[in-house]
């Protein structure tokens, strides 16, 4: 009998979703004995071209991680899509938009604005910048579309299942991989982690107060921190209430915050408007004026709240004015 | 319902979370007293305004709202003892972050409303509705749309893709 096919593509991501699969380690040579990996561009010199030969549905799961900002990658996934019979949303842009999703505050000019020209880094003397079609003596070369909107993969194309984190936990993609094969996945559209706030399984969960209150917000290099106790009671500004277990508190345990990278449990439908309600719960200030002075330590509510979620959330994207809104096409 | 969006005929929709011991109380006795006020708002009564959830403002702004009013006991005077300060921390830290998406200030107000005072329930709705009227529609589920045409464009001219270069994706 031949090895299930499995193939892994990245589209607007970091590269650190790729790392996570090499980080299986020995795990991997198991995984690598019992599929056939079909496609993988960072690791395996196959092309597109292999991937529009393969029949329909011959590929048996597809991992894809990075966010969908471009017409390139809404074509590879799209063509992943109709050749996989599964398709995994791999890691934090993949599931909800991740990092690159804050783009979702600017919209492709400013972007394309900020990175050619207005860095004081760039040096950008004939102004050039990026464009779809451009003629060349030896013929018209083309770029992909770059999208004003940053979207998630369910956003683009029909989704199975979701391995959320940045980049998944390790002990995760196991569980995910075995499941797979021994064919005892959860229903479709299921999140393949625990059901839970990382609080539960935090080193720190039996030093959380009973009525927690914070007075002042710390960035963490502002304070000395204490190895044990509760990251909140402390002021540190930590997801942990509102963000799903499954990564064993990677971050916590090492005196870092949590800053939600494994999305909200499945009560929640907008990651950062349930963060931004918890953290506000808890300022012990009740006039306006205490209460605005704790909250300016936060300085960035968006990138704070909705760091790897904007896309996915309610609001999708920073409104532009009603001229600038339609797409230019 | 088309009319109303154009800016002449502009009628803002206002959605309000009035909570239960005070300020739905008052928008009552502003009704039996038969006090008239603009009929842009829809009220939607919480046990508290400490229920109030962030979540609901934004799904609000995503159906059609163009301004979402809050409205709760005044401090000290909760049902519930603390539930109008939550309310108050998160509308502030909520504004913040509506100003980084693009959302204008008048568009979401907190008001403290007691049991007696249906004359305020009058006063701030027609002052919410004339600010939310000079600003014009919000039209969040309009532009949610518009922002697909990113994705529809892909869809509707396959013609205009970039030809698949040799080795293209990979």
């Amino acid at each position: 009998m031949s090895k299930p096919k499995v193939a892994f593509y990245w589209c607007a991501a970091c590269g650190g979703c790729e790392e996570a699969v090499v980080d299986l380690n020995e795990a991997i040579l198991g995984v690598v004995n019992a599929v056939d990996i079909v496609f993988w561009p960072v690791a395996l010199d196959f092309k597109r071209t292999d991937v529009e030969a393969m029949p329909d549905k011959s590929i048996a799961v597809c991992f894809i991680n990075g966010a969908i900002r471009n017409s390139e990658q809404f074509e590879m996934v799209e063509l992943l899509r109709r050749k996989s019979q599964l398709v995994v949303a791999f890691g934090s842009c993949a599931h909800l938009g991740g990092v690159p999703g804050l783009g979702n505050l600017f919209g492709r000019d400013a972007l394309t604005a900020t990175a050619y020209h207005d860095v004081p880094s760039i040096a950008n003397g004939s102004n050039v910048k990026p464009v779809e079609e451009s003629k060349t003596p030896e013929g018209t070369l083309s770029l992909p579309k770059l999208w004003n909107t940053v979207k998630s993969l369910e956003q683009t194309i029909d989704v199975d299942y979701y391995l959320p984190g940045c980049p998944p936990p390790v002990k995760l993609i196991v569980g995910a991989v075995e499941a797979i094969l021994a064919g005892k996945l959860p229903a479709k559209g299921a999140t393949l982690a625990p059901d839970i706030a990382l609080c539960d399984e935090c080193s720190r969960k039996d030093t959380k107060p009973e009525k927690l209150t914070v007075t002042k917000f710390h960035r963490p290099h502002e304070i000395v921190i204490d190895d044990e106790k509760c990251l909140l009671a402390q002021g540190l500004l930590c997801l942990g209430p509102v963000t799903r277990k499954g990564c064993e508190g990677a971050c916590t345990s090492v005196n870092m915050p949590c800053t939600g990278c494994m999305g909200p449990t499945s009560r929640v439908e907008d990651f950062g408007a349930k963060a931004l309600s918890a953290i506000a719960s808890i300022i012990e200030a009740k006039t306006d004026d205490e209460i605005v002075a704790v909250l300016d330590k936060i300085v960035d509510p968006a990138g704070t709240f909705y760091r790897y979620s904007l896309p996915a959330s309610l609001l999708h994207r920073r409104r532009e004015p009603q001229s600038e809104g339609v797409h230019k096409s | 319902m088309s009319d109303s969006t154009t800016p002449q005929n502009f009628e803002p929709r206002i959605v309000a979370f009035f909570c239960n011991w005070c300020t739905y109380t008052a928008a009552d006795l502003a009704g039996t007293a038969r006090m008239k006020y603009a009929a842009n708002v829809r009220v939607i009564r919480t046990m508290c305004s400490g229920r109030f959830d962030p979540q609901f403002v934004f799904a609000a702004f995503r159906e059609g709202a163009d301004a979402v009013l809050l409205g709760g006991c005044h401090p000290g005077d909760c049902h519930y003892m603390e539930g109008n300060y939550k309310a108050l921390r998160r509308f502030f830290l909520m504004r913040r972050f509506l100003e980084s998406m693009g959302i204008e200030r008048d568009r979401i107000r907190l008001e403290w409303i007691a049991a007696s005072e249906g004359d305020k329930v009058q006063r701030t709705i027609n002052d919410m509705t004339a600010a939310v009227r000079a600003l014009g529609p919000l039209s969040m589920e309009k532009r949610a749309l518009l922002h697909s045409a990113d994705l529809s464009a892909a869809i509707d001219k396959p013609e205009s893709r970039p030809a698949a270069t040799k080795g293209g994706a990979a």
